[in-house]
């Protein structure tokens, strides 16, 4: 992965003063409404500003403590605008990297008369153009007459070219990626502007965000405790009065922003674009917020076994000798056999030989050796030399092999061969000169840590389903040895879908990749579906995430990435209730402690004076703000353990946390503040 | 505080405890339309019922019929009481002759009765007659507190409930809350309450000659002294022990007396003392036990009662121990009596209960909706009578009334799973159900007509000549008998801190209203969580699940409620009785 590169340091200078900038024009009343939480705190800060200049002098406190109150509401503002301004300027630039390889070429439109070169900018949806070797594709499009390897590295990173061609599911290229080898015709399928990339981008960008479910839900319940605070703050007056003890509107505006969960109505739209941000971290493009939700949810993961679980081919794993034949003597023949063998099962075997038995790699071309290559009537491969005749094979061709010699298979061997099949190996069974020396076994490697990592969801509570198109024998074994938690054996694209459809109708949420135009309805079934970049466009069009390094595996980082978004969703709202515990313990003795001495009982945190509590107060809670940008930008820590786990010391840090840090915060502001004579 | 003190509280809690499983899982197959042991006598009055009504049992509402259908049953027997008041004078069972009841105060009353409150604002024994007690408000006991447990009933279907689109049918729900739940259990109660001396009769009041004539000396408004001289008291009486037992078990609270529980009329022994606060909380904490198996989690039912059980013991704590200080205006008198009367504050409290059952019964009678009193809550000392105040002010959802304390809960539930529910990195979701916008919407919208009722009408009262005039105290006693005032209607709790002369037009109207508001604004809204709930796809648990069955669980909902209610009610308690408290011990009274 490439991510590395395109990994953004926190606060870079560019996106810092763009953001700056950005955290004023936002102060645009029309734009603020969306967030009602600092919508209200921009409206008191215009009405302590404009009553700091009109407001008859009854209504004052001192001038220089409402002038600073005042400056810090608005900075309250303005730090939660720049939150937002920071996730998206670092969204801009990560949609700025991937534009750039979106550059502008020419293209050589096939019309009727013949060939003629085109800006790509002026190609549209329908339009064929020729792309030779050495040129990049001008456009989205189908690959419709022709196959080439293409260089993809600009979208995915990934250096290995691979091949288009037309017809199947290796027919979409994407422009701006090079041709390299031999010619191919292809089908522009979007029009500019609007290719898939285009719409991707745009949604990194922010310009096209919308809210999220949950983050809607979220919204709701901060302006609902908006309002309770709001009113709490109205009704104090009147009982103030009562009380004989009135306050300025600069006071009661500061105990009603203090309240109002401003920390989390800062942060909450930088942490959903963050959200997006670390997803195109890791090359993924999501259609909305919405699909990164949904993977925070998933309950069960449908994972392709091919390249997902396991590495792509089988390998050698044993050797087992028939009675009387050492295992180096097997050794030694299979790896003579598969001397000349390209395939990735011929290789393996010669590994192996290696690495068990130190065997090496033999220089056969001075001998008289002549390679027997597979084919389908014999369904065997080997090598004759030096009057050796060694054959290779399943072990039914085999047998026909031996009895063609008038030798019959020993039954261990034969044994050997069941034990191997039922394991959900394949059996290679290798015999010299018409007598059997033994058995290779060839298995499906699971890759490393996959099954640490099954292990891992299963704590989080997702369900693994491996999908193959093995038996159910083999199926069984490799899902065993993977410790995936199902899986689907002689899977058709349709069982697929029904398995979809049985998860979703239990009330689970299904996770998969796809990349084959078969996968396409499945994608668009599953709550989220990551398709390849190297799969079909109808596959990325059903999907609602592309992977642009077209990793399977990836899906379990998309799902982390989605909890660690929910999560750090839910960890600041905790903690910005939880801050007003201390700022009621600041704030009230400090409104009535003119009037009653006695209420300075409360002030549990000796702050230096009224003033100076409430200026504390006010200031916590606007660079309170500021100091959480950086975790909500990166995200809380996510470690995969069980939800009660996971409840237990998120509570801590953020609930009890939260209860905790604005006593100390405050009072150290106010000590802070009295030192350089502010209060 | 003593070692027998806390002995009492302890027995108290131990017999809650005991009850909470069997009568939550007799409530569950009341419900559940399962089979019960009283079936054989109760289902032929139910089906009896059922053909005269013409009431369809087996027909499913959805929340908005079953919302409507409950205001329905509620206007026509708030109606029907008004009347009854209204023309009390014409009708039999009135031995004492009491007139018409005055139209404010008889649309104030029965709204009270109507909405569970059982707020008075006038004094029993002078007012209703026998007939009016009895069919005005003591049948509105059972059916108020019925329908409180049918809607709690409908709200846990919601949540177990599985893609479906009704919550039962509510005319069932009522019927089998009133004749399984109710009328057995009162009929057995009230005469054990007999058997201690609660009265139950027709009579004229009596007159008794007093053994030591008593002198009043009353300043008039002219500045004039007037003396009396009393030598005789009337004595009321009257059908009180079948009015006190669904008093209690009812939560209802609406004393046949004025003095009500702390009357010996009403409560005369410290046995009785403690059946009534039992029967208080019989119900409600059953409810926990009905929610976990209804919702096939008990545990889930325990992790809401434990979080009950932690706020009632704060609360009980807190106020047994202001009471037993020393008051400090005694500045180094020894005010211990003997070792089981150890001094503390006996104003206001009967010395068959003492302290310690004072209260108990104070935070009991508030932890739940059920407003009667053992002891006048004014005369406790500052933060003693914060606790009863902040109990109600929390929503009474400790127990709480008699299923309004089940569903009030539950929405605390709900915005507690959403708030901390995404920390676990899900969106979240309550025993499978995901919690999204609408059910926040609706359950925010829950909690805030509750504080917005009681501080706009507050605050409307303390800068207003028409709600100051009716204060006895001043300062900071007076900002919280106001408060209180407004918190017990809304909350329709009914108790009060006495101080307040509430038969006035400005006080019978606006908490008339703020009882209809506090009861039935907040009912729709929880019906339409219920009804939304009840559509959704169950999430099958897994270790990604978050959990609503562990101490955790409960410690968390816990502090969610306290932080709710403690930053809406904060500023004006500070105000109140935190004020006073710290002006008290500084010397300073009201």
């Amino acid at each position: 992965m490439t991510s590395s590169s395109k990994r953004l340091s926190l606060f870079s200078g560019s996106i810092v003063r763009r953001a700056a900038l950005d955290s004023l024009l936002k102060l645009n009343p029309a734009k603020m409404v969306r967030n009602p939480v600092m919508f209200v705190v921009e409206v008191g800060s215009v009405l302590t500003t404009v009553l700091l200049f009109t407001a008859p002098a009854h209504m004052h406190g001192a001038f220089r403590f409402d002038l600073q109150i005042t400056l810090w509401l608005w900075f309250t503002v303005i730090f939660a605008n720049f939150a937002e301004a920071m996730a998206e300027g670092r969204g801009k630039a990560q949609a700025d990297a991937l534009r750039r390889a979106k550059s502008e070429t020419t293209a050589n439109r096939i019309t009727g008369k013949g060939i003629e070169e085109v800006p790509s900018s002026q190609l549209r949806a329908g339009d064929k153009v020729q792309v030779v070797a050495g040129q990049m594709i001008p456009g989205d499009g189908e690959v419709i007459e022709g196959v080439a390897s293409v260089d993809e590295s600009a979208i995915t990173g990934e250096s290995a070219p691979v091949i288009r061609e037309a017809g199947g599911d290796r027919s979409a290229v994407t422009g701006g990626t090079r041709v390299l080898s031999d010619v191919i015709i292809v089908e522009i399928t979007s029009n500019p502007g609007e290719t898939f990339l285009d719409r991707m981008i745009a949604l990194v960008e922010g310009a096209e965000r919308q809210k999220t479910p949950n983050e809607i839900a979220l919204n709701i319940l901060l302006a609902g405790l908006t309002i309770v605070f709001l009113l709490a703050t109205v009704t104090l007056q009147p009982f103030a009065m009562y009380s004989g003890a009135p306050q300025t509107v600069f006071v009661l505006v500061s105990l009603l922003v203090c309240l109002i969960p401003t920390t989390i109505g800062g942060l909450l739209s930088a942490i959903g674009i963050a959200g997006m941000d670390r997803l195109v971290q890791h090359n993924v493009l999501a259609t909305s917020g919405r699909a990164v939700e949904a993977a925070g949810d998933v309950n069960t993961l449908l994972l392709d076994k091919t390249g997902t679980i396991t590495l792509g081919n089988r390998q050698a794993a044993e050797f087992v000798p028939a009675p009387n034949i050492s295992e180096e003597r097997l050794a030694d023949a299979a790896q003579l056999s598969s001397l000349p063998d390209e395939t990735p099962e011929g290789r393996s075997i010669v590994v192996l030989a290696k690495e068990r038995y130190g065997l090496r790699g033999r220089e056969l071309s001075h001998t008289n050796a002549h390679f027997v290559p597979f084919s389908a009537t014999t369904r065997m491969s080997g090598i004759d030399l030096d009057g050796r005749s060694i054959r290779k094979g399943a072990a039914d061709a085999i047998a026909r092999y031996l009895k063609e010699h008038d030798e019959s298979m020993p039954i261990e061997v034969s044994a050997v061969v069941e034990q191997v099949a039922r394991s959900g190996g394949t059996p290679l069974v290798v015999a010299e000169n018409g007598s059997a020396l033994g058995v290779i076994h060839l298995k499906d490697v699971v890759k490393g840590g996959m099954k640490e990592r099954f292990q891992e969801l299963r704590k989080m509570g997702i369900r693994t389903v491996m999908i193959t198109g093995d038996n159910p024998l083999t199926a069984a074994a490799i899902a065993r040895e993977a410790g995936v938690d199902d899986f689907l054996a002689e899977a058709k694209p349709k069982d697929k879908m029904d398995l979809i459809r049985r998860e979703q109708a239990e009330g689970k949420l299904v996770a998969m990749t796809g990349d084959g135009t078969n996968d396409a309805p499945a994608l668009a079934q599953a709550d989220v579906g990551v398709a390849m970049n190297t799969g079909t466009q109808a596959a990325k069009e059903a999907g609602n995430m592309v992977d642009l390094d077209s990793n399977p595996t990836k899906l379990i980082e998309i799902v982390a990435i989605g909890k660690q978004l929910l999560m750090t969703r839910g960890a600041l709202t905790t903690f910005s209730i939880a801050n007003d515990v201390a700022k009621y313990f600041a704030i009230i003795p400090a409104m009535f402690a003119g009037a009653f001495p006695v209420l300075a009982a409360l002030n549990i945190m000796h702050l230096h004076t009224p003033r100076s509590a409430i200026l504390s107060a006010v200031i916590f809670n606007a660079l309170i703000i500021i100091a959480l940008i950086p975790l909500s930008l990166k995200g809380v820590k996510y470690r995969p353990v069980s939800a009660a786990d996971l409840l237990q010391r998120n509570l801590l840090i953020y609930g009890v946390g939260g209860v905790i840090i604005p006593f100390i915060g405050i009072k150290l502001i106010d000590l802070a503040i009295t030192a350089i004579g502010l209060a | 505080m003593t070692l027998n003190g806390w002995l009492q509280i302890a027995v108290f809690f131990g017999l809650v405890l005991l009850l909470t499983k069997p009568m939550g899982s007799y409530m569950t197959r009341v419900f559940e339309r399962r089979r019960t042991w009283l079936d054989p006598v109760l289902v032929p009055c139910e089906k009896l019922l059922y053909k005269l009504t013409g009431v369809n049992p087996d027909q499913e509402m959805r929340w908005t019929a079953y919302a409507t259908s409950m205001l329905v049953f509620s206007a026509v027997t708030l109606v029907l009481t008004y009347v009854i008041e209204r023309v009390q004078q014409y009708l039999p069972f009135n031995p004492q002759h009491l007139g018409a009841v005055a139209p404010d105060l008889a649309w104030n009353t029965a709204i009270s009765f109507t909405t569970n409150t059982n707020w008075q604002s006038y004094t029993p024994e002078t007012t209703m007659s026998y007939l009016t007690q009895m069919l005005g408000l003591a049948t509105h006991n059972f059916w108020s507190g019925a329908v409180g447990i049918a809607l709690a009933v409908a709200f846990i279907r919601g949540i177990a409930r599985k893609e479906a689109r009704t919550l039962g049918n509510f005319w069932v729900d009522l019927t089998r809350a009133m004749l399984w739940v109710l009328l057995p259990i009162c009929i057995v109660y009230s005469l054990a309450l007999v058997s201690q001396g609660v009265v139950q009769n027709f009579h004229h009041y009596d007159t008794a000659q007093l053994v030591e004539p008593q002198t009043q000396s009353v300043t008039g408004a002219d500045g004039k002294t007037t003396t009396t001289t009393v030598t005789t008291q009337t004595i009321a009486q009257g059908p009180v022990a079948s009015q006190e037992a669904i008093k209690m078990l009812g939560t209802n609270g609406g004393g046949f007396f004025n003095a009500n529980s702390a009357h010996p009329f009403e409560n005369p022994t410290p046995l009785s003392n403690l059946l009534e606060m039992l029967s208080i909380f019989l119900i409600p904490a059953g409810l926990t036990a009905t929610l976990g198996q209804m919702t096939k989690s008990p545990r889930h039912g325990w992790a809401v009662f434990g979080a009950m059980t932690l706020l009632w013991f704060v609360g009980v704590l807190t106020c047994y121990w202001a009471e037993a200080q020393p008051n400090p205006l005694y500045h180094g008198v020894n005010q211990q009596v003997s070792r089981l009367q150890p001094g503390g504050n006996m104003e206001g409290k009967e010395v068959r209960f003492g302290i310690a059952n004072s209260a108990l019964f104070a935070t009991v009678t508030t932890d739940a909706s059920c407003g009667a009193v053992n002891a006048m809550h004014d005369s406790f000392m500052p933060l003693g009578g914060m606790v009863p105040m902040v109990n109600i002010m929390l929503g009474e959802i400790v127990f709480g009334g008699v299923g309004a304390g089940m569903y009030g809960m539950l929405i605390f539930v709900i915005v507690s799973v959403f708030i901390a529910g995404l920390m676990v990195g899900r969106t979240p979701e309550y025993l499978g159900k995901k919690i999204q916008a609408y059910d926040v919407q609706l359950s925010m919208l829950y909690l805030l007509i509750f504080p917005t009722v009681i501080l706009t009408f507050s605050a409307i009262s303390v800068l207003s000549s028409m709600g100051l005039s009716a204060l006895t105290n001043h300062g900071p006693h007076g900002l919280s008998e106001i408060l209180y005032a407004y918190t017990s209607s809304a909350g329709n709790n009914g108790s009060a801190f006495a101080g307040l002369s509430a038969n006035t037009h400005w006080y019978n109207i606006s908490l008339g209203l703020t009882m209809f508001m506090g009861r039935f604004l907040m009912i729709i809204p929880m019906l339409a969580v219920a009804g939304n709930l009840a559509g959704k796809k169950i999430v099958p648990a897994s270790a990604g699940t978050f959990p609503v069955t562990t101490p955790l669980f409960s410690v968390l909902l816990v502090s969610v409620i306290l932080i709710l209610g403690a930053l809406t009610f904060f500023p004006a308690l500070s105000l109140g009785p935190i004020l006073e408290h710290l002006l008290l011990q500084a010397g300073h009274t009201f």
